[in-house]
């Protein structure tokens, strides 16, 4: 790609969509490969899937784990 | 694909007339049978009808040998005459959809914010459904299989419909479905395209990816749930309807697809269905802020008359698929749904 703009967007009581960048790493130092064109990074903190948001933000109730 | 088998009158008219040899005489299925339709949302012949029309426009029949029965005129007044009672039949459910939210015009001072606000609460009010919940704790694997198998009929044509409404809207709008499509059609690979995902999970069970089978097996409700996109974007006037209709399919998507992953998972299912319910609850958290913020808000925000339009399309889509669930639901209750395909 020879347009390398990072763009992040703000995405109210949800995750930071991402564009344009290459790995997201984490507190411990961790990269995250980013595999498609747009990643939803987690803001809350409630994902099963960190960096990454899976929906859990909407889930107002207790999550259920198998 | 070959034509499937018709169920009753109207589906039967639009099959023969398929079939019939190129320039002869047109058995123009009779609008006056859909007298005899009191439900259309779950009427099988009515929306396999529709369906196999529909389906003109997309991949088509093997053995439908006219070249020009896509655009038969005789064949679109029949198409126009199902939509008709279709559409009526779609606002009717809504206009009796339960709705304590406020009105737009309280929800955001734009049109953006409005629908915004408005596509966000509707979605939020949805959990799990109980579809997903049942998959998750108690389906037996025949029981699985029967869910892909109802599902097909829209995996394995996944995101095609909405493809169909890229010409008909501009600017950033145009762009988000451009980028959200471009995710849904593998983003580049085509090994990770979501209607190959599919298919290879179909496949890891031995079951047939050939969609015939599985429309002809499908309840009248998930027939309409397919045929409810083609509706809203293979007419422009319902561009707005179709946009609303996707944001509230990918918001609703990735909580139920990780419960269904989870089922996957007791079931002990081969790993491609794991991968397409995986990819999925990742991918839709993606696509609803895109079908939301990218698209909807965007579209509005443009063309401020297509709020109302927007909301209706959502709702439809929360109500329809809802039914469509029940059903399938009563079918594994009472234990008389097909058990798998294939
Ligand atoms: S922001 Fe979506 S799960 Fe955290």
């Amino acid at each position: 790609m020879s347009n390398r703009r990072v763009v992040v967007t703000d995405c109210p009581g949800g995750p930071l969509l991402v564009r344009g960048a290459d790995e997201v790493v984490g507190i411990d130092g961790t990269a995250a490969p980013v595999e498609r064109a747009v990643v939803a990074v987690c803001r809350c903190g409630r994902s099963d899937r960190l960096p990454w948001c899976d929906d859990s933000h909407r889930d107002r109730r207790r999550k259920t784990k198998t | 694909m070959r034509l499937p088998q018709p169920c009753g009158p109207l589906s039967e008219g639009v099959v023969e007339t398929l079939r019939a040899r190129p320039n002869g005489p047109h058995a123009v299925p009779e609008p006056r049978a859909m007298g005899d339709v009191t439900y259309p949302l779950t009427d099988r012949d009515f929306q396999l009808a529709l369906w196999i029309l529909y389906e003109l426009h997309y991949r088509g029949f093997d053995d439908v040998d006219d070249p020009h029965a896509e655009w038969d005129p005789l064949l679109m007044v029949s198409r126009a005459a199902l939509e008709r009672t279709f559409e009526h039949a779609v606002r009717r459910l809504v206009s009796e959809t339960p709705d304590e939210a406020p009105a737009l015009e309280d929800l955001g001072d734009t049109p953006a914010e409005q629908v915004t606000a408005a596509l966000v609460r509707m979605t939020a009010r949805s959990g799990p459904s109980d579809v997903a919940q049942f998959l998750h704790r108690r389906a037996t694997r025949e029981e699985f299989c029967s869910y892909l198998a109802e599902r097909a009929v829209y995996h394995l044509r996944e995101s095609d419909p909405q493809s169909f409404v890229l010409p008909r809207i501009g600017g950033a709008a145009k762009v988000a479905l451009a980028e959200l499509q471009y995710d849904e059609y593998g983003g580049g690979r085509p090994d990770r395209l979501h209607q190959a995902l599919f298919a290879r999970a179909l496949d890891s069970l031995g079951m047939t990816t050939d969609l015939a089978p599985y429309v002809e097996r499908a309840t009248g409700a998930t027939l309409a749930s397919v045929n409810l996109m083609s509706l809203f974007a293979l007419n422009r006037r319902l561009r707005g309807a179709a946009m609303g209709h996707l944001a509230a399919f990918e918001a609703t998507s990735s909580l139920p697809c990780e419960r269904i992953l989870r089922g996957a998972r007791r079931l002990r299912l081969p790993d491609a269905v794991i991968d397409y319910y995986d990819e999925h609850v990742e991918a839709d958290a993606v696509h609803e802020q895109l079908a939301i913020r990218g698209i909807c808000a965007a579209l509005v925000a443009d063309e401020p008359e297509l709020a109302p339009d927007v909301v209706l399309g959502a709702t439809a889509c929360l109500a329809v698929d809802g039914l469509a669930g029940e059903v399938l639901l009563d079918g594994w209750r009472t234990g008389r749904h097909d058990r798998a395909a294939g």
